[in-house]
């Protein structure tokens, strides 16, 4: 895909940058727009009654005619709000997480950029949409998105540390920062208790399997799903740091929230369930997006399942059970890679 | 030798957030308005204010002929209508001494035990969603669906039945509705299992309910709470066993009481009492005598001079009418007990220096509805 790229444009720097901003956007736009009616199903499905089914066949334009009918909503702005970083907030959640699919590998050389240090540069770029949210939160000025704010920072401070540590057990594993790098390593097959073959994804290892259960429950707080989606709870904050953002700005807020899901169940597949895992080309791609898209609905399955725990419990989870947890994958990972490598690594 | 320059002490000045909490609110379960002030999330007081939808209900009744005022108790506690209608039947009959016939009084029951469970399922779906359980709101309102039609078919409506009569019913029920019924009763029971699989026994609901909200004994009797808010704290009080009216006293059921006092507790009645209205329900059809429904009371009524207290177990507590007649067709006094209005009298207490998320939850559990506080 890159040599067609570099073919279409004559390989500068400058527009490959632009031509993969754009791919990604439209793929980020098509996907949420895909899971915004995933959701719906799902949550129609689960809750007994059939979601969306006017508009279209089986409802599937419904979201694209939620989508116009934001694109053409009046952009409201508070009189008494912070004009400034009301209107830049949802920019600064959004960039972000567009910003971070360009290192996700969709399939053997689908990759925006294939840089040596990824995996950080995902931790540290998607830190950025906290202040966003802080900022959305404080700019609007409305007492319910301030406490949406708050408790959003505290919270997604809180989590990424045993994500992150879940992560760093995969980088101890393979001794590399690349998402590459990392779905390289899982390619081939092994025998579960010597006949059952399975494929050599790091789920199926098991200080990995562990990391695999704290990575994922920090990310259903990471992207707010439900027993932690308490910076827009609905029933206390009416919806939390973006009440009083409307239109297109609502919008971009949506689209980041849904993008991070995406990506977390995506990165979910590089680091665990084995990337594209030996395919090539656009199958490769399409099994990465299945794997991902199985993953999104186990997390719409909770979501529509669980209730929300409150403030100083989700914090509690987080400080002594998730990150005790996660530092104790870490030694237990490090001492597996140890020990395989004969004490020489 | 020199010394360091004092340091100037400051004291950081801080203010708690007022935060205005309804009329508008989604949780606020209508029009009630809480002026919470906060400390961070924690809540350092909470100032209920009612009053939104206050139309002077009671007042209405000083005009009318007593007849005519049933539809008007419809608008009270528009979840259990029809014991609205009852207890205030129940108070002009008391106070006109007319007497019910048997089959209606049977009837009375049947129809009060359903409104009875649909009342609850709305309270177990909005408390759902209180904590976040949106499917458990679905799954409710489904349920209730069953209970609706039911209501539906000998009533024609759906909310607001406006069905009793001072002296009974107006019509016997169709034709194997008390089969329909039945039905209803088998369909349901496995539904409170599921429920309590879905709900009851998840550990993110019992770690927000269970120790939350926690009103003593004492306590509860002190703020005059009735009902499952009263019963959730140990008391074993229901006017359907104390001081049973229609065929109560003739029916096998038991007072449910949990003695936690808490959120889980008071949400643990509501979901036991749904199970024993199911049993009322299977032994109202088995004892369902025959004979008329209505006693005949005239075109106009006219009450004696005096006065009547009718007290009934509404699904929110005790439901209570005071009427006083100077003779006329009209009461020259009414005045409502509504238990809605009593049991939120104890939320400030409950909620102060709770969470926010808690606050919510407290006021789900106290199960209240606006219709009925403000009159």
């Amino acid at each position: 895909m890159k040599g067609w790229i570099d073919s279409l444009i004559g390989g500068s720097p400058w527009m490959l940058a632009v031509v993969h901003g754009v791919i990604l956007l439209l793929f980020i736009l098509n996907t949420v727009l895909l899971m915004v009616y995933l959701e719906r199903k799902v949550a129609g499905f689960i809750q007994s009654r059939l979601g969306p089914m006017r508009t279209g066949p089986y409802g599937i334009l419904q979201t694209v005619a939620d989508a116009i009918k934001l694109l053409i909503k009046e952009d409201v702005i508070p009189t008494k709000s912070d004009r400034f970083l009301m209107v830049i907030a949802p920019f600064f959640v959004f960039i972000p997480t567009l910003v971070i699919f360009s290192v996700m590998p969709f399939s053997e050389g689908w990759i925006a950029s294939d840089f040596s240090l990824a995996l950080l540069f995902i931790i540290g770029a998607s830190t950025i949409s906290i202040m966003g949210i802080l900022m959305a939160g404080w700019g609007t000025n409305n007492k319910y998105s301030l406490l949406g704010g708050l408790r959003s920072a505290a919270q997604l401070i809180s989590y990424e540390i045993p994500v992150v540590l879940a992560a760093l057990c995969i980088v101890f594993y393979v001794g590399s920062l690349s998402t590459v790098d990392i779905v390289h390593a899982q390619s081939g097959s092994w025998r579960f208790l010597g006949f059952l073959p399975l494929p050599k994804w790091h789920i199926f290892s098991l200080p990995l399997f562990f990391a695999a259960l704290i990575y994922f429950i920090g990310q259903l707080a990471e992207t707010n799903r439900t027993p932690f989606d308490l910076p827009e709870a609905e029933s206390e904050l009416v919806s939390g740091f973006n009440t009083e953002y409307s239109g297109m700005r609502f919008a971009f807020f949506f689209l980041a929230e849904f993008g991070n899901t995406f990506f977390a169940a995506a990165l979910a597949v590089v680091l665990f369930f084995g990337g594209w895992d030996g395919l090539q080309g656009i199958w490769g791609a399409l099994w990465f997006l299945a794997k991902a898209f199985l993953l999104v609905l186990v997390m719409m399955w909770v979501r529509w399942t669980l209730p929300r725990v409150r403030i100083d419990q989700m914090l509690n989870f987080a400080w002594k059970l998730l990150v005790p947890a996660g530092i104790l994958a870490v030694v237990w990972t490090f001492a597996v890679v140890v020990y395989k490598s004969g004490g020489q690594g | 030798m020199t010394t360091a320059p004092a340091l100037e002490t400051r004291e950081i000045i801080t203010q708690g957030m007022m935060l205005n909490m309804g009329p508008q609110h989604p949780s606020t379960h209508g029009v009630l308005r809480l002026i919470l002030t906060l400390d961070g999330e924690e809540v350092v007081d909470c100032d209920p204010v009612i009053g939104y939808l206050h139309r002077g209900i009671e007042k209405f009744a000083e005009r009318r002929p007593y007849r005519h005022y049933i539809p008007f108790t419809d608008r009270l506690d528009y979840l259990c209508s029809l014991a609205n209608n009852h207890s205030y039947c129940q108070a002009v009959e008391r106070l006109a001494w007319i007497e019910v016939p048997e089959r209606a009084q049977y009837l009375r029951v049947a129809l009060l035990e359903l409104n009875r469970i649909a009342s609850h399922l709305v309270f177990l779906g909005t408390f759902g969603s209180d904590v976040g359980a949106t499917t458990v709101f679905l799954y409710a309102f489904r349920e209730r669906e069953h209970v609706l039609d039911l209501l539906e078919e000998i009533t024609g409506a759906r909310l607001t039945y406006n069905w009793m009569r001072i002296g009974g019913l107006p019509a016997d029920m169709p034709e194997n509705w008390d089969k329909g019924v039945l039905e209803f009763c088998d369909y349901m029971e496995p539904r409170l299992d599921e429920n309590d699989r879905l709900l009851t026994n998840n550990r993110i609901f019992r770690v927000r309910t269970e120790g939350v909200g926690v009103v003593s004994a004492d306590e509860a009797v002190s703020y005059g709470l009735s009902g499952p808010t009263l019963r959730g704290s140990g008391i074993r009080h229901d006017i359907r066993k104390f001081r049973p009216y229609e065929a109560y006293d003739h029916l096998d059921f038991q007072v449910c009481t949990e003695s936690g006092g808490d959120v889980f507790s008071r949400y643990r009645v509501r979901i036991q009492e749904m199970r024993e209205s199911v049993k009322v329900l299977r032994q109202v059809f088995e004892k369902l005598p025959e004979g008329p429904i209505l006693t005949k009371t005239g075109k106009l009524l006219k009450a004696p001079a005096g006065e009547a207290y009718s007290q009934v177990e509404s699904p929110r507590g005790e439901l209570s009418f005071y009427m006083r007649s100077d003779g006329g067709t009209d009461p020259t006094r009414l005045h409502i007990r509504a238990p809605s209005f009593c049991n939120l009298t104890v939320l400030r207490k409950l909620a102060i220096g709770t969470k926010i998320a808690d606050v919510v939850v407290i006021l789900g559990s106290l199960d209240i509805v606006l219709g009925e506080v403000d009159r």
